[in-house]
């Protein structure tokens, strides 16, 4: 028999780091959606005061990035932006240097948004700071699916039992894998649509509950809550994909949402692309929360930001 | 190198448990070295004059000195990972008197000139170097080297190791080379072409950790080319380095069966680890070949029971912290292994697996001595060179990374309890390594 040790000297991550949906426990899942519900941006008070959040962005981002910083400066916290364009990155400094050095600049808790999967948790094996994962490759986005989540229950009662169709780029999607742990712990039932090449059937291996169809028709009717994801063409290497045949099999139209639950809700984690994976009307249409999903990010944020700095 | 010093003077290994495969030996024996050669192999107590040195080997096992096919000792050019000196070193150590070395150095070794640096005694080497030279110039993949030139200086086979030999016309022209030479040609099996940003196995766990996959049909697909080849080429020697699945060991098998000389060797965190074992992101399970599936280790365990692997080999590959500690993605293939080959083939292979004591050291002496043809060694017949490996297959310790003599420290068996090992390991005839 043998005793594994451990293979590297490393430290767990810090108190209030989130680095994944995966290993983080249903019962703090549901203390952050709680503590969410009792955040608000124009009323806040200022739990976080004095304190510093970095916001270390590798890749390019528009809501997670904005939705951080008004999370934390509705709580009264500083908020510094490092980004890998512009910083000493650019020079080559390693992502461990570039922590040491945010930390020594005096950071509270660092929040890192990285093209490479892992990136967090190495963060967070070497500094004694929160590190939360604002997305890292393909791995996983754990606070889109807590804000997801908190839009969901939002419109439905409960996620037991709920319907969710996940149509588009499963395999490049970091949301998914978040939204699939999260869900699927929680009792709803998930299916995953697309073609092999973006749906590849490993997917299905990913939580319990899950299932997969290449047919967009069946992955709609009687679902609850449908949610669509970009085709992420700068991450394809490789992959080929025609955009006119994946439009033609599995763009989201009025017709076709005609299939799901008349009370099922669209969303969309962003950034859309009109025209490819949903028409226009169907962002537009009543059924769309895909703005409240931004809007809810700021709340479920300040959440996750004040659980870190311990005021959760 | 060893051979080259001085002659040491005789030494008598007494009271052993002699393991030579090759010889079909397996019982109590004592054994005389002398001049750098077995001198004689007797019944205890029946070699009569003494020795300048005795061993005393009661409870040990005595076997042929441990032949490594596959190691990075990154000299030329990245002594800051490993040198010959240290690689030896830590080979000793691990019970190694022969190592192989891979040419994919900083310049790569792909001239005579390359090859004779590395046989230097400069490089202070501790046990037997072999060098294995470059099959491309530069290991590009598009020009032969000049195969004669690198065996005439002492290239004992020839790889591009790290980069595959892809192109069909490239190989096909490599094996025929090599068969007039009688040169092996060791293959790095991938198809670069589906690995493309990949850094793990492909798989549930990859799909959950985010990462790109190498699928196993990248290995398999070569193999099968290869071996292929090696039956339509007379005389041809193909190696597959490091094999990691079940697919491509069906390749090997029909090679072998239809007596095509085609040989393998697998390295040990093959035969231990999961590619699951990655956990999050430990890039110290970050290899190539990745770790595989329970499916290929399930294969493998079972070929090197019954006979289809040739050799265990470490692949020993040492990196800086600097190249380890980094994103996964961006992290150095490789990991240190030539310490905890021996303990881990007896603690998992042995003890767990139930493979005889007997076919290990077979895979780690005549095995790999076939692969390669290395006249002299892999046994301990007498007149033979005198390599010896003497082990404790019963003791019990704790590797630590930090003690290791490589250079490197990027192992994923840090902490491990093993049972096994080495003792002393004796080099032509002079004891170069003495187990605490």
């Amino acid at each position: 028999m043998i005793h594994r040790l451990k293979s590297e000297r490393m430290m767990t991550p810090a108190r209030g780091s989130l680095l994944d949906i995966e290993h983080l426990e249903d019962k703090e899942i549901l203390r952050l959606l709680q503590l969410a519900r009792r955040m608000n941006p124009k009323k806040a008070r200022p739990l976080l005061r004095g304190k510093r959040i970095m916001l270390l962005f590798y890749e390019a981002s528009t809501r997670t990035r904005s939705s951080f910083e008004v999370a934390a400066q509705s709580l009264g916290a500083l908020t510094t932006l490092v980004q890998s364009s512009g910083s000493s990155i650019e020079k080559g400094e390693s992502l461990l240097d570039t922590a040491y050095t945010l930390r020594a600049v005096g950071a509270d808790a660092i929040v890192v948004r990285h093209p490479a999967a892992g990136a967090p948790h190495l963060m967070a094996r070497h500094i004694d700071l929160p590190v939360i994962n604002a997305g890292d490759g393909m791995h996983e986005h754990p606070t889109q699916a807590l804000l997801d989540a908190f839009t969901i229950l939002k419109h439905k009662k409960t996620l037991k039992g709920l319907r969710i169709a996940i149509i588009g780029d499963v395999y490049h999607s970091r949301v998914t894998r978040s939204n699939c742990h999260l869900l699927s712990r929680f009792g709803a039932k998930i299916t995953l649509c697309g073609p092999p090449e973006l749906v590849p059937d490993v997917a299905a291996t990913l939580a319990p509950g899950l299932s997969i169809t290449r047919h967009v028709e069946e992955a709609l009717r009687g679902t609850d809550v449908v949610m669509l994801l970009r085709v992420q063409q700068e991450r394809l290497a490789g992959r080929k994909i025609q955009l006119q045949d994946y439009v033609a099999r599995y763009q989201m139209t009025m017709a076709r949402l005609k299939l799901a639950k008349r009370d099922a809700i669209v969303m969309h984690p962003g950034p859309i692309i009109r025209g490819l994976e949903l028409t226009s009307e169907v962002v537009d249409c009543p059924q769309s929360v895909i703005v409240d999903e931004v809007r809810n990010g700021v709340c479920t944020r300040m959440a996750i930001l004040a659980r870190a700095m311990g005021k959760g | 190198m060893a051979e080259n010093k001085s002659k040491p003077g005789s030494l008598l290994i007494k009271g052993g448990q002699l393991v030579d495969p090759a010889a079909k030996i397996n019982a109590l024996m004592d054994i005389l070295l002398r001049d750098g050669r077995v001198a004689e192999v007797a019944l205890p107590g029946k070699i009569r004059g003494g020795a300048d040195e005795t061993f005393n080997a009661r409870g040990l096992i005595v076997a042929p000195g441990f032949i490594d096919l596959h190691v990075h000792l990154r000299e030329p050019g990245q002594s800051y990972k490993e040198t010959i000196a240290t690689g030896t070193a830590a080979a000793c150590a691990g019970g190694f008197t022969t190592v192989c070395t891979m040419p994919n150095t900083a310049p790569v070794v792909d001239s005579a000139e390359l090859v004779a640096w590395l046989r230097k005694p400069e490089r202070a080497a501790l046990v037997n170097v072999f060098p294995i030279a470059a099959a491309t110039r530069g290991s590009r993949g598009v020009e032969l080297t000049d195969f004669a030139a690198l065996q005439r200086a002492g290239a004992i086979a020839v790889t591009d190791d790290g980069k595959p030999i892809l192109e069909d016309d490239v190989m096909r022209a490599a094996l025929r080379l090599g068969a007039e030479l009688n040169l092996p040609v060791v293959q790095h099996a991938e198809d670069t072409r589906l690995t493309e940003g990949a850094s793990m196995n492909e798989g549930p766990t990859s799909f959950r950790l985010g990462l790109r996959g190498m699928p196993a049909a990248a290995e398999a697909n070569i193999v099968d080319r290869d071996v292929t080849l090696a039956q339509q080429i007379r005389e041809s020697r193909i190696h597959v380095a490091h094999l990691s699945t079940a697919e491509a060991l069906k390749a090997v098998r029909r090679g072998k069966r239809a007596k095509a000389r085609v040989t393998c060797e697998v390295t040990p965190h093959h035969f231990t680890l999961l590619d699951q074992d990655v956990g999050d992101y430990d890039t110290n399970f970050k290899m190539n070949p990745p770790l595989r599936s329970a499916t290929d280790r399930e294969a493998i365990l079972v070929a090197l029971a019954d006979g289809t692997i040739d050799a265990i080999a470490t692949d020993h590959a040492p990196h800086a912290t600097h190249e380890k500690q980094v994103e996964f993605e961006r992290a150095a293939f490789g990991i240190t292994g030539l310490e905890t080959a021996l303990a881990l083939a007896i603690t998992k292979l042995h003890r767990e697996h139930k493979i005889s004591l007997t076919r290990i050291v077979e895979l780690f002496t005549s095995g790999p001595a076939r692969v390669f043809d290395l006249p002299g060694r892999g046994s301990l017949a007498r007149g033979n060179v005198a390599d010896v490996t003497i082990f404790d297959p019963t003791k019990r310790w704790t590797f630590e990374a930090a003690k290791s003599r490589s250079l490197s420290r990027n192992t994923p068996f840090d902490g491990w309890q093993f049972t096994g090992k080495v003792v002393a390991t004796i080099v032509g005839g002079r004891i170069v390594y003495r187990g605490t």
